[in-house]
Formats: structure tokens, sequence, C-alpha cells
């Protein structure tokens, strides 16, 4: 078992994306660093509904990490905070 | 998923999912969005409605075949330029309003989904408002447009998200149902994620908005009624009304029905009406009219009129107008079934009704507003500000429109300063939840951030205190021409009243009332105040002990308010400053109220308080305001020598036992604070000697002091529990005020010492104090102690020691009490106890049961006090 980290930087949706393809190696848990994340898109929710999906097929567990506050309302208002660790 | 079961295709309701779900994620990805964000946002959305008015119109007129091409325009345009010029200034993110003074910020927060259905009549203005009003408020809308307007809605919607997203719009953030069914809006109505719904449509739709449990904005059809009265400038009113129901072919829910005319006027205005294009039927054309577009098994109009013009009807019908007639005009009999054209048209035909009297033309408004218009819009042309107040009063409508078109007055901000809406709340009248021209507020929740306050607090007592022996020669002070001397029969032999006379002020008359020495009756405080009259005096000196100055006080408020009903003053309150009744201003006499007491204990010539007796009911009355205070008070201890030593320790306690429970009140402040801890230091030095050498002339005049000075702390910061328990005991077994005080004082003290069951809410104190406040008095007092609790002990034990001292009985069973009568008394005195305002101020929160433990404490005894859990 072990933990793969990846920082959300730059283009969110593209991040999500490399997340997405870094699932089918990871082996137990993905930790998502969303400390520099300071908006979230309609795109990213569906890249995250996504990678949730996945993630849930695999039995890996995706946490996410330094959300800010605002960025976790929107996730719980999607249902999406209950999805992740 | 819907929470109702549906029964749309797996297809259709799969395609609905994806509406709400994208929507979802719009309004919560919103949610991030700052003002600065959603106005960049908003211009260039009303910028394309503005410039795409014509076009939309067109496509709306195309798809419904209803109303009027230049008029649908102009909708659109208010729909955006208005509805922009009101909204284009107001904050609606985030705080949107400030309160400093009340320690209140407003913040403004976004709904959601919203589910918008829309009419058929107003169907591009309608999404164009709808839409500008939720990039406004940062929510997502679903539009399920009137199934036969969907195509010109689409547009709309398609014109005002693109422009949306250009400018930064969450995608989703509007989606236009394609083919909409009725099926669509009950599955949508029912969606756990639409958290509103805005039915701006027919009755059925805004009927199962209702009924869905969600909340709804539902605003559907109107019969607005007109009154024409006699003083209206009818030249004005009949051009208004043709602009009105002409506009748009009429289908405007707000345009006028049926113009209820004044006799006098009723042929000149019709007239006026024919010179400026309608046709006024003659009673069968009426007739002909009303069979034909009234359905008569509905009682409504016939959908195919709504929005045609008055040639194309009048064609239909059979009815031979001039080509250029604007409007049909059918003078009608009455309101109802009967009468059919007295329902709502949306389409040019109004019903004219002649009024005999204006009773006669308010009793036909209402009928009409009665007949499927309530809470929506009326009309009032007059001059006449009352005919205008009074047809406000007895209509049920949202809004009532003066001297003005009914539709485009209703729509705001063109004729009148009224909210710009294409949505009209109409009341609890119309089955709605509000009555105001739906805006952006409705489509926001609107927190209140309420900071924690503090109660401005007071220190009043009365202005002139004069204290040491001989301060009587003080009166000479206050000039009076007529005094009324208030006192006993008994303090006049002792010479107290001669003392008095001497230094009353020159040319001062001076006469006498004695009263009896007990709490003061109604019919002597009645009797006092005819004297006041008879003699008119200008000043009364209450010379005695409490009840004496009691009485003297409420004796000048009668005086001076004769109005006054004591029995309403006496209403119960919980802060003096929100009470219900209020103590009289005006006033027919002044007169000075100067007070000398006589004891050292009740302190009534600071306070505000008189309690009197109405034996003819057999209730007692307690009457509490700053304005019964005594203006001047004179503490002079030559009165006091000669107290017996009962009454020196009954009253002497009385005094320590206010200044303790202001000092642990909730009102408790540094102002009382001062005041109560000296007392007690006073009572503490003083009292055994005044008790035990009555003729210690310093003992007596600093006991005299410190009543004073207590009742000056607990006039401010009020007394607690211990005078609740000893009111009731008192009572009860007819043990004197001090006596019973001082059987429930260190057991009382122990009980606020310790952990509260039920802390006293109260603003102004930040944590739990007593136990402190205990201790600091400890500490004044010299007794020693480390910790807190053993500080309290120390008080407690002094406070006993001091009553043993007095000689006062140690426990309830001393006064010879047995135990069952004490039991079967219980629950009378744990009543009467908790309803006693004094423990409102005490700051613990006494149970019903802990008065009870109380009582048996202070039945049990002295000695055997003990802080639980000392806090």
């Amino acid at each position: 078992m072990g933990q793969a980290r990846l920082k959300m930087e730059g283009d969110l949706v593209h991040a999500l994306r490399s997340a997405l393809d870094n699932l089918e190696k990871v082996d137990g848990e993905l930790v998502l660093d969303f400390t520099t994340v300071r908006r979230i898109e309609p795109s990213a929710l569906n890249a995250m509904e996504e990678i949730a999906a996945r993630a849930g097929e695999r039995h890996v567990r995706v946490a996410l990490e330094a959300v800010d506050v605002s960025i976790y309302r929107v996730l719980k208002l999607t249902k999406l905070a209950s999805r992740f660790t | 998923m819907a929470e109702k079961v549906s029964c749309l295709s797996q297809e259709r309701a799969g395609y609905l999912e994806g509406v709400v779900s994208q929507a979802r994620n719009a309004a919560a990805v919103f949610t991030q969005y700052t003002q600065q964000d959603v106005d960049r946002i908003v211009k260039p959305m009303v910028l394309a409605g503005l410039a795409q008015a014509q076009h939309l119109a067109r496509l709306a007129i195309e798809e419904t075949r209803i109303g009027v091409l230049e008029d649908k325009i102009i909708k659109n345009m208010v729909a955006t330029e208005f509805v922009y010029n009101y909204v284009r200034d107001k904050p609606t993110v985030g705080v949107i309003a400030e309160f400093p003074e009340r320690g209140i910020t407003e913040i403004a927060d976004p709904i959601g989904v919203i589910f918008s259905i829309t009419p058929i009549t107003n169907p591009t203005s309608t999404v164009l408002f709808k839409c500008i009003m939720a990039i406004k408020t940062r929510n997502a809308a679903i539009f399920g447009p009137h199934p036969k307007a969907w195509r010109c809605c689409r547009e709309a919607v398609r014109i005002m998200y693109e422009a949306a997203i250009a400018n930064g719009a969450p995608e989703g953030v509007f989606t236009c149902l394609e083919e909409p069914t009725i099926e669509d809006n009950v599955y949508l109505m029912h969606h756990k994620d639409v958290r509103l719904i805005d039915a701006t449509g027919g009755r059925g739709a805004v009927k199962a908005a209702y009924s869905s449990g969600k909340p709804a904005l539902g605003v559907g059809p109107g019969n607005t009624p007109v009154y024409l009265e006699k003083t209206a400038d009818v030249a004005m009113a009949v051009v208004d009304i043709i602009t009105s129901k002409t506009f748009d072919n009429g289908t405007i829910c707000a345009s006028e029905q049926t113009v209820v005319i004044d006799g006098e006027i009723y042929d000149r205005v019709l007239e006026e009406f024919a010179v400026l294009g309608a046709h006024i039927c003659k009673d069968g054309e009426a007739n002909l009219l009303a069979r034909a577009l009234v359905d008569p098994q509905t009682g409504y109009a016939q959908p195919m009129a709504v929005g045609q013009k008055a040639t194309d009807i009048a064609r239909a019908v059979g009815l031979k107008v001039k080509p250029d007639t604007k409007l049909l005009i059918a003078p009608i009999a009455g309101v109802g079934r009967e009468y059919p054209l007295s329902v709502e048209k949306l389409f040019p035909v109004l019903a004219v009704y002649r009024a005999k009297s204006a009773d006669e033309a308010l009793r036909v408004c209402i009928d009409v507003n009665h007949a499927g218009g309530l809470g929506h819009t009326a009309v009032v042309f007059s001059r006449n500000e009352d005919v205008i107040r009074k047809f406000g009063e007895v209509i049920d409508a949202g809004r009532v429109i003066v001297n003005s078109p009914g539709s485009i007055g209703a729509l705001g901000g063109v004729y009148n300063d009224m909210v710009p809406t294409f949505s009209f709340g109409c009341g609890t009248g119309g089955g709605n939840s509000t009555t105001d021209n739906v805006n952006v507020y409705h489509y926001l929740n609107i927190k209140r951030v309420a900071r924690r306050t503090q109660a401005h607090m007071w220190y009043r007592v009365p202005n002139q205190i004069y204290f040491n022996r001989n301060a009587v020669e003080n009166l000479r002070q206050f000039p009076s021409r007529s005094t009324l001397i208030v006192t006993t029969p008994v303090l006049e032999q002792m010479g107290h009243v001669d003392i008095v006379r001497r230094w009353m002020a020159p040319q001062t008359v001076a006469r006498v009332l004695a009263i009896p020495d007990a709490e003061p009756e109604l019919k002597v405080v009645m009797q006092g105040v005819e004297a006041l009259k008879l003699h008119e005096a200008d000043q009364i000196v209450a010379l005695g002990g409490g009840s004496v100055i009691d009485a003297a006080k409420i004796m000048k408020l009668m005086y001076e308010a004769p109005e006054a009903d004591l029995a309403e003053l006496a209403a119960p309150f919980l802060d003096i400053r929100k009470r219900v009744v209020r103590f009289p201003d005006g006033k027919a006499n002044r007169v000075r109220l100067i007070a000398a007491p006589t004891t050292s204990g009740t302190g009534s010539e600071v306070t505000p308080f008189a309690v009197l007796t109405d034996k003819s009911s057999g209730r007692k009355i307690t009457l509490a305001d700053y304005s019964l205070s005594p203006d001047v008070a004179i503490v002079d201890p030559q009165f006091v020598m000669s107290m017996p030593k009962g009454l020196t320790a009954d009253t002497g306690i009385d005094c320590l036992t206010h200044a303790l429970e202001a000092g642990v009140s909730i009102y408790a402040s540094p102002y009382t604070d001062s005041n109560a801890m000296q007392a007690i230091r006073l009572v503490f030095r003083y009292l055994p000697a005044a008790f035990e050498r009555p003729d210690d002339e310093e003992a007596r005049s600093m006991m005299h002091n410190a009543a004073c000075i207590a009742a000056m702390a607990f006039s401010n910061a009020s007394v607690g529990v211990n005078h609740a328990l000893a009111h009731a005991f008192g009572a009860r077994f007819g043990v004197a005020h001090g006596r019973a005080n001082a059987l429930m004082l260190p057991h009382v003290i122990a009980f606020n010492a310790s952990v509260p069951t039920k802390f006293m809410p109260s603003p102004n104190q930040r944590a739990y104090v007593a136990h402190k406040k205990y201790a600091l008095t400890a500490e004044l007092l010299g007794l020693g102690g480390e910790t807190i609790e053993e500080k309290v002990a120390n008080l407690i034990a002094a406070v006993e020691g001091l009553l043993d001292r007095l000689a006062f009985p140690s426990s309830i069973a001393g006064l010879g009490i047995s135990r069952d009568e004490f039991e079967r008394a219980m629950p009378d005195l744990t009543r009467n106890a908790f309803d006693d305002p004094s423990w409102r101020s005490n700051p613990r929160m006494p149970l019903v049961s802990e008065l009870a433990e109380l009582f048996w404490s202070a039945y049990e005894g002295r000695g055997r006090t003990k802080i639980a859990r000392a806090s």
C-alpha cells in the first residue's frame, strides 16, 4: 500500500486529468494538494466526479488536502466532498 | 432524482437530470463569485437583451400569435434597461448591509437552482428579467416556458446565456427546457436539487408550484378593478386606461378589467372613451361579447381571445365596429357568474359599471377584486386623498396604482417608483408568499450576523441627597406655597413633624396628613391625593419609614396624573426599558417630593419603587418607575435615634440584603458595585453598635447612610432570589420583611456561589461571577481565606455571626412553625416565590425545586449551609 501526492497547479482541469491518469498507478491513497487552488469551475467538478468514480472502482482512496473553504463549500453543495477523504 | 414518482419516460427523466446536475454545479461554482464578478457579467447581458429586444419580440409574436410587436419590444426593453437601472448598484453578494449601531451585518447568499416558469403572455421579457435577476444573485436558473412559447424563450435564454458565459459566468448557469411539458414541470418542482420555484403563469402552474412543498414564488392571474371617482382628471384617466388596456393587447395581468365610474361622470367618461377610439357596446352587443368570450362552464375568459386586437375580437364575435377601434367597452350591471364580463380578460375588452354612490363604487370594486383578483392589482383615479386612502385600505391588492395605467404602472419604474418587475406577488389573497413586485431580494437568502450587544445601563438616583445630622435644615432651600407633610401619628407625637416645620422655607404653608404606619392602602393614598388637590400643594414632605414614603410617591403620581391606572402600571415586566406599560408623561400638576426616612433599611427615599394594598380587591400593587423616585432625600440620623432594637436589626439586615443582592445582580455595574460594597462594609461595622448601643450617634448615622447607599445600588441593579423567598415567606407567615430576609440570607449566598443548574441569560456578564464577587466582599471585610470557596464560606460565616449577634432566630423552625405546616405551605411558597419579579436579576436562575430546597434549608437553619461545587 503506497501513497502518491499530486499538487494541483496551473490549469485545474488539466491537473485533475493528470490525477485521473495517475489513479491507475496508485495502490492505496492518492493525495491531491489544493494549496494553490482559489476557484473551481464546472469543468473541474466534472473531472473530480470522474476521479471519485474511478477511485471507487479501483478501491483507491483519494484525499483532498489544503482545500480553500470557499471551494470546500462548492464540493459540499455538489455532494462531492463526501466522496473524498 | 425527483422526490415524487413521475410518469416521464426514462429518456426525458435522464435529460432533466442532466439539466439539473449542470445547474447545480453552476450554482455551486457561482458561490465563489464576488460582487465585481457578478456586475461584470450583468451589464453585457442587459446590453445583449436590449440589442435583441425587437428580434425577440418578433419571435414571440410569430410563435404565440399574441400581443403587439411594438409593445413587446417595449416590454423587452423594460425587462432589461429598467430592471438593470434598479439592480445595477444594489449589493447582492456577501455583505449587503451593516448596522453597526445594532451589531447586525446582513450577508446575501444565493439560493441555488431556481426552476422558473414563464408565461405565454410575456414570454421573452419575463425570461430576460429572470436571467438578470439570477445572475445578479449568483443563482442558476432552469426555464420551463409555456409550451406554446418555448422557442422564443429558448432564444432569449440563449442570448442571455452567451453574454453571461462570455463574461465569466459558470457553464450551465441557464438552461431552457426543449419542448417542455407539464410533466417536466412536475418533475422539476419536486426535484431535491431545485431550491426555489418561481412560477409566473396561469392558475395551474402557480397552484402546482405552491403544492410542491418547495419554497415558491407563484404569481398568477388578477382581476383589476378600477375606481374612476368623480374628482378624477377624466381626460387623463381615459387615456391611461386605454394605454394600459391596449398595451400588448391587454396581456399584462395587471391591466384594467372593470372600471367602476361614479354616476356623476359616467356619461362624460364613456363619451371620452368613444372619442379616443373605444367602441361602447349596446346591451345586445355586450351580451354577444359575454357569450362568445367567456366559457360558461369555467367562468373564465376564452384563451383564444388572449392578446388579440379589439377589431379581430369584434369580427370573430360578429360585432360591427369602426376599423380603428382600440377597445371594446361593455357596460355591466353587476359582478359574478351572472355577469360574465366581470372576470379577468387579457384582451382589449373592458367592463364598465355606473355607480350610484362612492360606497357602491367601493363595494363593486371589492366584488371585482374578490372575483379572481385577490392580492394582485387595483387602480384608482381620484384627486381626493381620502378616497385614495380608503380605496387602498379596502382593496386586497399588492399594488394599488393611483392616477396611472394599471399594467404599466404595476410593472414599476415607469409611472411610479415601485420596483420594476415582471412578476407580481399577490400576497396571501392570491395564495402567494409576498405582495412585493418580485425582485432580486426574493432570489437571495439574507443571513443576519448578530453580534452580542451590551444594553445601555444607567445609574439614576435623586439629584439631591442631604445626609448627616441636621440635614433636615436643607429644607429651607425649597420654596413652597403649600406643602403636605405625610407622616404617621406616632412620628407627629414624637415631635419629628415640628422639626420639619421648623426648617421649611419661609412663607410655606404646611399641612399634615397622618396616615397609619403600615403598607399603604389605596384608600389612604386617595385621601392624600384629595388633600393635595384641596390645598393645591406644590410640595410633599414624606416623613416616615418605607410605607409612608411609598404612600407619598403614589399620592404624587395620582395627583400629577389623575388618569393613571395603578393596576395597569403594576403590570409585570422583564426589562424596564421594554416594559409594556409606560408611566404617564403629561402632568396635570407638578409637585416636589422630599423624602426624609425615619428607619434605616428600605431606602425608599432614593428608590423608584412603591408598594400599596388595595383592600377592596385584596391586591398588592407594586410599582416601579424612575418617575416615582423622590426629588430630594433628607437622610438625617436624628429621625432614627429612637428606633427600637428589633426594628434596627430588621431594617439593618434588609439593607445588607439589598447590598449583597445588588452586588451579584446581573444588572450590577461598577457604579452600583461601589455603592453595594460600601454599604456592606458600613453594615458590618456599624449595625452591631447601632443595635447594641441605640444612642451611638455615629453608628446610627452610618447605618442611615448605609441604607440609602444600598438603596442606590439596588435601585439600579435590583435585588435577587433572597427577596423573592422573603416576600413569599413573609406574606404567608406574617413575618417582617427584614426578618424574613435574614432567615434566607446565608442559604442564598451559598446557592448563588455554587455552579448554577440554570444560568440567567445576561448580556451584561461575560462569565458567572457571583462567587467571585462574594469572595471580593469577604476580602473587603478582611475575612481571610485563600481560595474563592474559603472566602465565600467566610462571608457566610460572617453573615451568620452578625445575625446571631442581632438575635435573629436561626431557623424558620425556630419561629414555631411546625414541619407539617411548612410542608403544606410549600407549594404556595414556591409558586409565589417563582412569580416574584425580584429573582429576575438574580445571577442564578432558580428552579422551582431549588426554591423549595432553599426554603427547607432556611427551615433547618443556619450553620448548615454549604456551597455545592463552588464555581
